[in-house]
């Protein structure tokens, strides 16, 4: 009994290993049959769902891996050695990198979901025994498959996301983690090139602050990824929230016509208006030739060709594009504080500075403490910004890797996969990428108040 | 004495007043400026005046030239029109069904790996989505589901990952007392009953909040959607194929159709947006407090 307690619950390592052995010694013949074709058990004992389960999943395994696991995951160590080559008019193809390392790595994640199977399986096999020695019946399996609706209905209902993220997600990052050990480049492009394990070079290159290295480019482009993040979050932040103020004001009337005013910016698409916000700044756009017509100004003004100031005008129209959405967040929350806490400063002679200091914003930074978090790392993931208003650009000489100046650690990879088909320093910067946005939310995370004072609560 | 007192309070929030109006005054007109001179130069006829920047605002003479050329067939638009209305209709109802699933999964039932799997796709989020481009597109490749495939492949990528963005639905989910389902399954209803018939209708802000914003995202798509449909004309949306114009084909006059075309975009998903707008405020809102 004790034994099916831990195998249910999942005892720790040691104690899984040795769950096998003991069922095995302890096991009647068809369990034991069941260590080399799984479900026999089950199917012996009418659960014919459960084992059917098992013995066609055990099947596909063997028919993938005969007609096309092994094939990919022989060569993984080399990733192949046979080159593509022409043979007169024709193109003999030899392995293909790519698909080496992408079937490869899907494959060693088939073994190790057989295993895990496998132990599934014996567990299986101990449990129903323990249900008949205690004399009791299995199931039916009418009820086994009823329950899919009920008691394990998360089963059902995980099923599908579950895979879906792990086919469209897990797998291709594995994959990308994989290539930033390899030399997948433009010189190495698979399916005529063979590409192959380089080991850290990728990660020295992009740490080298010497003459073709990565160092200087990441650190500058980190730098203002930083920097922009920090500014798109907080200016948006406190501007938005002076806004829900100015619109929540006692005696202003139309609230509801300045907040649809508003929130135009988040209801039409992005790109339509980003895009001719980008043309309204051009050097042949309408704010410059209005200033020339205007006499205000003898030139056009740079806005995005010059490096300061596309950074300047960045952050300020993303500050027509951040505002709407914390006036809504704002609004909704500044109604939540009650009334009497205002009131009674008031008797006590506080000015709307001094109250704004001591009653809402200790309270807004509360509420929307995690909200700053997940704005900040959104920010810093911020492609449709700053790739719809200036691509990057201006282009710099200085910065490797066709970075711009304003290229934000995301479109760089973007135009990293694309422009440069670099895969292996895509896949680093990727990396740093993730690494970043872990290390600040992490840091921050717990710093928290809101984090801290919910634990005083459970 | 108490009388001139709440006369002069009485001014004093007159005068405050009026500059909180002037301010939002101006603050209207910064925003409304640039959704009025995308309007207005869209009817700046391409072939009596010049179809590129010019430096004036309101067109000297107004036509519908712009419109035409969107619906002569010369451009692919109202293909590309119907292909992103076709990506945002379905990852819309599959997103939400998928995150209800999820949602209620992990905010009803407790089992082994719940919390593994929240910790797990956390993380997975911290990774750019970018990273994993090249590998999709090989993936997609696979199936036969990039260029002249790129429609069902751009809605199975959207769709196949749209599980671990449960945290606003599961948030909501998490409000509604857990007495009320319990109640329902002693007097004998199974999880799936539960599930169907009372967690989806009174989920109803939430469902229409998290299908409004999956059908908004369609319309912005750029960057997977071309490298997906690269080369292939008839498989982009509106965003790669009215991007094209604005960049490469601007000396051409190509940007007040630009300026047409996204009026024609903007319209429609503006209106939907502003008669949702209740629940999305409220998804933003209760997303936003619990993060």
């Amino acid at each position: 009994m004790a034994q099916t307690k831990k195998g249910r619950f999942g005892g720790t390592f040691a104690d899984n290993i040795k769950g096998i052995g003991t069922t095995f010694r302890d096991g009647d013949w068809k369990t034991r049959i069941s260590y080399l074709i799984m479900g026999f058990g089950p199917l012996c004992r009418g659960a014919i769902l459960r084992g059917l389960m098992y013995l066609g999943l055990e099947l596909a395994f063997i028919w993938y891996m005969i007609n096309f696991g092994w094939n990919y995951l022989s060569k993984i160590t080399t990733l192949g050695t046979v080159e593509t080559y022409k043979k007169g008019r024709s193109t003999v193809y030899g392995d293909n990198s790519f698909l080496i390392l992408l079937f490869g790595l899907l494959t060693i994640l088939a073994v190790l979901a057989i295993i895990a199977l496998w132990r599934m399986n014996i567990a299986e096999n101990q449990k129903e025994e323990a249900i008949l020695k205690a004399g009791k019946t299995l199931p039916g399996n009418k009820k086994d498959f009823l329950s899919l609706f009920d008691s394990n209905f998360d089963k059902t209902l995980m099923a599908l996301p579950l895979a879906g993220v792990f086919v469209f997600t897990v797998l291709p990052i594995i994959f990308m983690v994989c290539v930033s050990f390899t030399n997948y480049d433009m010189n190495h492009q698979a399916p005529s090139k063979l590409f192959t394990w380089v080991g850290l070079d990728n990660y020295r290159n992009m740490f080298n602050f010497g003459g073709a290295g990565f160092g200087g480019t990441f650190f500058s482009v980190l730098g203002w990824t930083l920097v922009w993040a920090f500014f798109a979050t907080f200016i948006d932040y406190f501007l938005g929230m002076a806004v829900a103020i100015l619109i929540n004001k006692k005696g202003i009337k139309f609230k509801k016509l300045w907040r649809t005013i508003l929130v135009l910016t988040i209801a039409v698409p992005q790109f339509v208006s980003l895009l001719y916000v980008m043309k309204l700044f051009a050097n042949d756009g309408l704010i410059n030739t209005y200033l020339k017509k205007w006499g205000w100004i003898q030139s056009a003004i740079p806005f995005w060709t010059n490096p300061t100031l596309a950074k300047f005008t960045i952050i300020l129209v993303n500050i027509w594009i951040g505002i709407p959405y914390l006036m809504l967040i704002a609004t909704g929350l500044l109604m939540n504080i009650p009334a009497d806490l205002y009131e009674s400063a008031k008797i006590d002679g506080a000015s709307p500075w001094q109250m704004f200091k001591s009653i809402t914003l200790p309270y807004m930074l509360f509420v929307t403490g995690p909200y700053l978090l997940t704005q900040f790392t959104g920010n810093l993931n911020n492609f449709n910004v700053i790739f719809l208003l200036t691509q990057g650009g201006p282009s710099s000489t200085t910065l490797m890797g066709s970075a711009g100046r304003t290229d934000l650690l995301v479109t760089w990879l973007y135009k990293m996969t694309l422009n440069e088909t670099n895969y292996k320093m895509a896949a680093v910067i990727g990396i740093m990428v993730f690494l970043v946005t872990a290390i600040v939310s992490l840091s921050v995370y717990n710093l928290l108040p809101s984090v801290k004072d919910e634990e005083g609560f459970q | 004495m108490a009388k001139t007192s709440t006369a002069s309070m009485k001014r004093k929030e007159h005068i405050s007043n009026f500059f909180a109006y002037i301010l939002l005054i101006v603050i209207s007109v910064i925003w409304l400026f640039p959704f009025v001179g995308l309007l207005l130069q869209s009817f700046r006829s391409y072939i009596t005046e010049s179809g590129g920047m010019v430096e004036y605002l309101i067109p000297h003479q107004f036509s519908l030239d712009n419109y035409a050329f969107m619906f002569s067939g010369e451009s692919n638009f109202l293909r590309w029109y119907g292909n992103t209305l076709t990506i945002a209709a379905f990852v819309s109802i599959l997103q939400t069904v998928i995150i209800l699933c999820v949602s209620y999964s992990l905010s009803r039932m407790r089992f082994k790996g719940r919390t593994l799997i929240m910790r797990f796709w956390l993380i997975l989020g911290m990774f750019p989505g970018f990273l994993t481009m090249i590998c999709l597109y090989f993936l997609l490749k696979q199936l036969g589901l990039t260029q002249a495939g790129a429609i069902p492949g751009l809605i199975l990528v959207s769709v196949a990952s749209s599980g671990m963005g449960y945290y606003v639905c599961k948030g909501y989910m998490d409000t509604i007392p857990k007495s009320l389902d319990e109640a329902a399954r002693i007097d004998g209803a199974s999880r799936a009953r539960v599930f169907l018939t009372m967690m989806i209708p009174m989920c109803k802000p939430i469902i229409i909040y998290t299908a409004l914003t999956a059908f908004m995202a369609p319309w912005c798509d750029y960057v997977f959607a071309s490298y997906i449909a690269f080369g292939h004309d008839k498989s982009y949306n509106v965003a790669v194929g009215m991007t094209r114009w604005v960049w490469t084909n601007d000396y051409m006059g190509y940007f007040t159709r630009f300026c047409a075309g996204g009026i024609l975009v903007a319209i429609p998903v503006t209106i939907l947006f502003m008669a949702l707008q209740k629940y999305y405020v409220e998804g933003v809102t209760g997303g936003a407090v619990k993060g």
